[in-house]
């Protein structure tokens, strides 16, 4: 290939400054910085001080960030498998020829509207003693409600619903796209020939729609990785820290009570990057992958 | 599978067609029995019962009067509603709305023109500029997708700290005037427009700006509105970075934070207050839930799953 021209050159570089400037100036530069960062202590001002070496990582190897990340994994995974099995339950159901599926396909992707925080306070409210419709109907069933953001299991299960609940109308979507590239003769045949139910749809469905599973599996998995606004909302990570995750722990050491602990934070911010940039590598595989297969 | 397939297929004239599988065939796909069908209805009203509700209780909620919400049984559908406590949102002293309201358009406006603007620039020059390095920063800004934004907010959060710029509006947005999921959309886009188009276009002595302005992005609308309507949630909804920002200062909230704010004050008796600010952070996303799911779909599956 010859040689470009000087002139295109420039400006094809010209083109790229803004998106460049932008992108370097706050993600790329700041993921040394925290390099940087999380060999640092702080001191009385709140500000970065000196050098304490690998402390803030050997942080890392203690019960407490173990319990952390104890938390985010059953947080990640409650959130999936529901938010994923859920919608597709719904989704099934909503390819046959029956009036009002559209009706139905709107009201449950309505939740998705709800931001992180929004989520969280309509589920406080949901579940707020003094009002909770929740509790009332238990009650009328002769239950006792536990209390939903004050008891251990309950609080990140609380949490994580709420989690769900958002990300399920989204997943609704994205699964309801895939099927809608399914042949509907093959969906027939299989509801025909006696695979109904799970087996129909594990061994006929499921197959054909993977790319849209695996889609909604590997986002759902990053948004919940990245759930802060729900567990600060609802919980504050408690009680007794039984709700601090991954995130929510960066934004405790750093942000709250005025811990100030840069240092600490950028040290777990480093272990989400690396989660994070694993997930993501995954996903970019598998959209070569389709992309091969068209 | 394909056997099975084989069996059931209507379509197969060379199979041996049974009676009953003949009036199977005369049923149009998909359209299930009676006793199908009713468990169908069942299972989806349960659910749209249990997924529905807290959108109604936000909605309905928002317009009963202070208090209604803690009766027992719960009376959403039979309050005297009225829009009392969106003037108290309006008046509200502690937490004001308004210039949250204010904040969260700002902030969710000026994300997505600088998305545009920077994502097709970028993109454009990726695609139809000959230049080195252009794989290079390609992957340069894919690189910058898969960074979690949490695991950066430290160095950003003292970088505009040490600009002294708590206190000012634009330190909202200032991190997120890039993004590199905005330029793979716009090549993704860009990649699809005809080759014979722009060597004809070149060779009229069109300029690149005026080519990109005049030809290219009319044709790429649908990416743009994409782009556009992705972008502008990612600003509205954004909550832990205000969250941050606004912790020293009031003024500084958007609309997410004040709604927590909100909440958190006057000890939880406000609900039906909480709740018409909600409802205000649901306008915009709402709408597009509904009337703009095609959009939806396309910005946040084209660079994913196509």
């Amino acid at each position: 290939m010859r040689r470009p021209p000087v002139r295109e050159t420039l400006l094809g570089f010209g083109f790229c400054v803004p998106a460049l400037a932008g992108l370097g100036t706050f993600v790329i530069f700041p993921l040394f910085q925290a390099i940087f960062l999380a060999t640092r202590g702080t001191d009385i001002n709140g500000n970065p001080s000196r050098s304490v070496g690998l402390a803030n990582f050997a942080a890392l190897f203690t019960p407490e960030f173990g319990t952390t990340l104890l938390h985010t994994l059953l947080f990640t995974i409650f959130v999936v498998v529901v938010g994923v099995t859920l919608p597709l339950a719904l989704a099934l159901p909503l390819t046959q020829r029956l009036r009002g599926m559209r009706l139905f396909r709107t009201i449950f992707t309505l939740p998705f509207a709800y931001s992180a925080s929004a989520a969280s306070v309509i589920w406080l409210l949901m579940l707020d003693p003094s009002m909770s419709p929740v509790n009332w109907l238990l009650r009328l069933a002769g239950m006792t409600a536990p209390g939903w953001t004050t008891e251990s299991p309950w609080a990140l299960i609380t949490v994580a619903w709420a989690t769900t609940w958002v990300v399920a109308g989204f997943n609704l979507l994205v699964l309801s796209a895939g099927l809608a590239g399914v042949d509907e003769q093959v969906l027939e045949a299989a509801r025909i020939d006696g695979a109904t139910g799970l087996r129909g749809v594990s061994r006929v469905v499921l197959p054909m729609i993977s790319p849209s599973v695996f889609f909604a599996v590997v986002t759902t998995t990053l948004t919940s990785l990245q759930a802060l606004g729900q567990v600060q909302v609802m919980t504050d990570g408690g009680p007794n820290g039984s709700t601090t995750t991954l995130v929510f722990s960066i934004f405790h050491n750093a942000f709250e009570n005025g811990n100030n602990d840069y240092g600490l934070a950028s040290a777990q911010g480093l272990v989400l990057l690396i989660v994070g940039m694993a997930l993501a590598a995954v996903q970019f595989g598998v959209i070569e992958r389709r992309v091969h297969y068209r | 599978m394909s056997r099975l397939i084989e069996q059931t297929t209507p379509a197969s004239p060379a199979a041996p067609a049974g009676r009953a599988e003949l009036r199977r065939s005369k049923r149009s796909p998909n359209q299930p029995g009676r006793a199908a069908a009713t468990a169908t209805y069942v299972w989806l009203v349960l659910a749209a019962i249990v997924l529905l509700f807290p959108v109604l209780l936000t909605i309905v909620g928002g317009f009963l009067p202070e208090g209604q919400l803690v009766r027992r049984p719960p009376g959403l559908f039979n309050g005297h509603y009225s829009f009392g406590n969106y003037v108290a949102a309006w008046h509200e002293t502690v937490v004001p709305l308004l210039p949250a309201l204010a904040n969260s358009l700002f902030v969710g406006l000026v994300i997505m023109l600088a998305h545009l603007v920077t994502s097709c620039l970028a993109a454009y020059s990726l695609v139809f500029v000959r230049m080195p390095l252009r794989k290079t920063i390609f992957w340069l800004f894919m690189a910058t997708i898969m960074v979690p934004y949490e695991a950066i907010v430290v160095p950003n959060a003292l970088f505009i700290r040490s600009l002294g710029m708590e206190n000012n509006r634009w330190s909202l947005v200032l991190p997120f005037l890039a993004n590199g999921f905005g330029v793979f959309l716009m090549r993704q886009a860009f990649r699809q427009f005809p080759d014979e188009l722009r060597q004809a276009a070149l060779l009229d002595g069109c300029g690149h700006l005026r080519f990109l302005c005049g030809i290219v992005l009319p044709s790429v609308r649908p990416s743009l509105t994409a782009l556009a309507v992705w972008s502008f949630l990612q600003g509205w909804n954004m909550y832990f970075w205000p969250l941050i920002i606004s912790s020293s200062n009031n003024s500084m909230n958007t609309l997410q934070t004040a709604v927590f704010a909100l909440k958190s004050n006057g000890n939880g008796t406000q609900q039906a207050l909480v709740l018409a600010g909600v409802s205000i952070t649901l306008i915009p996303t709402l709408l597009l839930v509904i009337f703009g799911q095609r959009w939806f779909v396309r910005g946040f599956m084209a660079g994913a799953v196509k």
